[in-house]
């Protein structure tokens, strides 16, 4: 595996290898070792063309505990936001000798145009590429499932799953449709027919406009975050109607099974698709996700990294 | 330069092998066996003679994108493909709405003189779609505009399209559409459907091109005027125009090369060498756009040749300039999906690539039948070799093709335009002053 | 091939190795035993288990992976990590004894010692080994040994443990041979 760009590109031994190597370091991380020398002399440039503070201080406290050097790209007050193309941003990275690129960038593509045009030799890790895909975030969210409800077994054979909310702009719900299904379990994406893309019948998964119907069945909730802008843009009347079909409140998630796991990816409108009482619930493991996240990150680099740079394998 | 040649034993479209001889800018002879007295003898045996290719729907950037081509770069680019004749669409900066802008750009077409360069003007003023350029002072002048086109923005407005429809014929012009309704494409970047849903790219609906198809036939209709529908793509619109020739609609309709080869999954590499609009469509599509082309109901190829500097093209999808080039590879693909697969002759191609669109732009001396008496503007193609695409070799400025690397049947050999070989032996010559 | 340690002589070894760190440690109150994955864990295990025979009390003991405090990580494709577990007890002040199957170079152990750093300070690190055929690139010693096995370069040494490979046995066999 020389880059991670995309779960659709990910094979089974990889993800699991992935997800192995993210439990042995959580159990680093929970336990005392705290810092790890194996990345020590290594570079990994944190490239943010698009705004985000959780997953690229998740990218850097994870290079930090691996000892890499990390370097901050963001997009305000960076030659990105000057006009400078991609390709000279890349250049600049390669002449700084980065030896992994983290990308998060507005337009989907992004990260597999950084890896395919050989501007630079380093490792390009996508950290979500506008509607695209996010591949950690899915690969954290199948470990914190894999965590409590995988009995033991290296993948999610026999697990219900169901993702709600603004599917046709979510590169979350894109990545983790396929890693989830990838890993044997089964999805079903749950949102208003405005918020669905056309093409959806031929994904590895069920569709639902009806929220209800699939509580009593699933044994995780994956909530999406629904964007203010969304509203203005005619897909759905108003935040009310929104919240009153799709949101998940007190009242839906007393019909989930107990043992069901309440997820989001976060920035959470708590109120909109997620209320605040449901946030803050036991059953929520939204603040696990964001240190699961951690470890996760720390495996992708140490997988994409630690080895031989001429021989890419996986584990 | 000769201006005296002879083409030994090549095909006519229809398949008879003849010796053509061309002398003071006509087609002299077709006979069995012509003695050449002082003609340049070109042994042309095996190889196919077409009336030269008429492009009615060319991006030539100047005035304003010279980084991008020339009039004299794409007329280098347009005499290697095949061309005696490019149309040059009106989406330039200054626009092409007055009759001063169209006048440039024939002028710059003469001075070049690889091939005759007919501007078209804008049907709305800057293409803002808001009011009438100036149609009729465009026709009346030395550039003579006959097709008019707001290409790269649709005619949106339908009582703007009604009035230009109706406008147009005082003088036997015709409206050329883009269809593209605005509203349900704002952002798209690919065509919508299974790969745009994989892919993240904001998706362009088939119903944006068919919506405004069938309201154009319509109009057409009621004001009994000429329309043509710009590059067609979708089965959708090859049934609306099919359901407008069953009632006398008098539509016409183009295809582009590569909407006849290529279809939407290319755009999985993320290369925007791969975004064009109208956009790459499934092959559902492109299967009933050649069978359209073979039965006539799409009347015409049209290259949308669009060239666009390196930097338009060396970025994220999104970012990226939509268009492809075209000329110098139409009439590969074209023999490629078209005569190879047996879908249609070299006779129909001659039709399709030059004289239905010489009839629809009303080229007089372009798209002749081959035979004494007519402008000698003639190809020669030797459609038994093959040739490999190199984007670092185009005679364009621009070197944004998606074939680069693809091996294409049929090499152009000889160029004749007004009996002056622009091209000899592959090779696109020096004409003039002007290099 | 030659089967240099049976059956019998491992569990005799293991055996005198334990009684040996009981009697330098002056029995079992302070001693942790670590065993580095993947067959030095179930060698410790073992001695646990032989120790609190002896001593009638459990031993505390657990696993030291070392995979990320390697030295030669960038010589192959990256290698998967085994199980940490360090026992509720800790490390801290204690007599840590190290357990692992073959001594060798000595890099394992100098990246067990780092390893250990990261989790805490024992008092003391000992080392047992069930075979220590030399050729050592480091200055590291083994305060516990099975077995001496003088080796060449091209030789390897084989250690099968029943619970991985269904035996006991450790055998030398030529690198041509094999």
């Amino acid at each position: 595996m020389k880059h991670l760009l995309s779960i659709d590109h990910l094979t089974v031994q990889e993800a699991v290898g992935i997800l192995d190597t993210a439990t042995e370091l959580s159990r680093v991380n929970d336990g005392q070792l705290k810092k790890l020398p194996t990345l020590r002399g290594r570079t990994v440039v944190n490239l943010f063309a698009e705004d985000s503070t959780r997953t690229r201080i998740s990218f850097e406290a994870a290079a930090k505990r691996l000892s890499a050097d990390v370097i901050n790209f963001s997009a305000k007050g960076s030659s990105i936001s000057k006009g400078e193309s991609l390709k000279d941003t890349a250049m600049t990275l390669q002449a700084m000798g980065a030896d992994a690129v983290v990308i998060r960038h507005s337009a989907s593509g992004a990260a597999q145009r950084l890896a395919d045009n050989q501007w630079m030799s380093g490792a390009v890790i996508n950290a979500g590429d506008g509607t695209h895909e996010h591949p950690s975030q899915a690969i954290l969210d199948a470990f914190t499932i894999r965590k409590h409800l995988g009995k033991g077994a290296s993948d999610l054979q026999g697990l219900h799953v169901a993702i709600v909310g603004d599917i046709l702009h979510s590169r979350v719900a894109r990545s983790n449709v396929l890693l989830l299904a990838l890993l044997g379990a089964k999805v079903t994406l749950v949102a208003p027919p405005t918020l669905l893309p056309i093409g959806i019948e031929k994904w590895p998964c069920n569709v639902t406009y009806d929220f209800d119907s699939v509580l009593p069945v699933i044994d995780a909730v994956m909530m999406l975050r629904v964007q203010q802008e969304r509203m203005t843009e005619l897909f759905f009347p108003n935040a009310r109607e929104y919240s009153r079909y799709y949101g998940l409140n007190a009242e839906r998630m007393r019909k989930l099974k107990p043992t069901a796991l309440i997820m989001h990816p976060g920035p959470m409108n708590r109120g909109l698709e997620i209320s605040a009482e449901v946030a803050d619930s036991a059953r929520s493991v939204i603040t696990e996700q964001v240190s699961n996240g951690v470890s996760v990150r720390m495996a992708i680099l140490y997988v994409l990294l630690a080895g031989s740079p001429l021989d890419v394998g996986s584990i | 330069m000769s201006s005296k040649y002879v083409l030994k034993s090549v095909l006519l479209p229809n398949g008879d092998k003849r010796d053509i001889a061309i002398e003071d800018g006509v087609i002299s002879a077709v006979s069995e066996n012509f003695a050449p007295t002082s003609h340049v003898v070109i042994d042309a045996s095996g190889s196919r003679v077409l009336p030269g290719l008429v492009d009615l729907h060319t991006h030539l950037r100047e005035p304003g994108r010279e980084d991008a081509e020339t009039v004299l770069t794409g007329s280098r680019a347009g005499a290697k493909g095949g061309f005696t004749a490019l149309s040059a669409m009106a989406n330039t900066s200054p626009v092409a709405d007055t009759a001063g802008v169209v006048e440039q750009v024939y002028r710059l077409g003469q001075e070049a003189g690889y091939l005759d360069v007919f501007p078209i003007g804008a049907v709305t003023k800057g293409l803002m779609g808001e009011s009438l350029s100036e149609i009729g002072a465009m026709a009346d002048s030395i550039a003579h505009v006959r097709i008019f086109s707001d290409d790269g923005n649709c005619v949106f407005n339908p009582l703007l399209m009604r009035r230009a429809l109706e406008y147009v014929k005082k003088f036997g012009g015709v409206i050329a559409q883009h269809a593209q309704d605005p509203r349900l494409t704002i952002g798209s970047q690919m065509n919508e459907g299974e790969i745009s849903a994989r892919l993240g790219l904001k998706g362009w609906p088939a119903v944006a091109e068919e919506a405004i198809i069938a309201r154009d036939v319509l109009l057409a209709d009621h004001v009994k005027s000429r329309l043509h529908i710009c590059h067609v793509t979708t089965a959708g619109g090859v049934e609306i125009i099919r359901w407008a020739k069953d009632r006398g609609i008098n539509v016409t309709a183009e295809v582009t090369p590569h909407h006849l080869l290529l279809t939407d999954d290319r755009a999985t590499s993320y290369d925007p060498i791969f975004k064009v609009n109208p956009p790459l469509r499934t092959s559902d599509d492109v299967h009933a756009l050649r069978e359209a082309l073979a039965e006539g109901i799409i009347d015409i190829v049209a290259t949308d040749h669009a060239p666009h500097p390196v930097e338009s093209k060396e970025c994220e999808w999104q970012e990226a300039s939509f268009g492809m080039l075209g000329l110098e590879t139409a009439l590969s693909i074209v023999q490629k999906t078209m005569v190879d697969s047996n879908l249609m002759s070299w006779e129909q191609v001659a039709d399709r690539m030059s004289s239905a669109p010489a009839r629809i732009g009303g080229y007089k001396n372009q798209g002749q039948e081959i035979a004494v008496g007519s402008v000698a503007n003639l190809v020669v193609i030797d459609a038994s070799k093959n040739w490999q695409v190199d984007r670092d070799l185009t005679m364009s400025k621009a070197t944004n093709t998606p074939y680069h690397g693809l091996i294409l049947p049929g090499v152009v050999t000889h160029t004749f335009y007004k009996g002056h070989a622009t091209v000899i032996g592959s090779i696109v010559q020096k004409i003039g002053d002007v290099q | 091939m030659n089967v240099a340690l049976s059956a019998e002589d491992i569990s005799r070894a293991l055996t005198r190795i334990s009684h040996e760190i009981l009697e330098r440690n002056h029995g079992s109150a302070n001693v942790v035993l670590l065993g580095i994955p993947t067959r030095g864990a179930h060698l410790a295990l073992r001695v646990a288990e032989i120790m609190a025979k002896i001593e009638g009390t459990d031993i505390p003991c657990g696993t030291l992976d070392i995979t990320l405090h390697r030295d030669d990580l960038r010589l192959r494709p990256p290698r998967a990590i085994m199980p940490t577990l360090i026992p509720a007890s800790g490390i801290e002040g204690r007599d840590v004894v190290l357990i692992d199957d073959v001594l060798f170079s000595g890099r394992t152990i100098r990246s067990a010692l780092d390893a250990l750093g990261e989790v805490g300070r024992p008092k003391t690190v000992q080392l047992a080994v069930l075979v220590d055929r030399g050729h050592r690139e480091l200055p590291i010693k083994a305060d516990y040994v099975g077995k001496n096995l003088p080796s060449s370069l091209d030789q390897s040494i084989r250690v099968s443990l029943t619970e991985i490979d269904g035996r006991d046995e450790v055998v030398i066999e030529n690198r041509k041979q094999s």
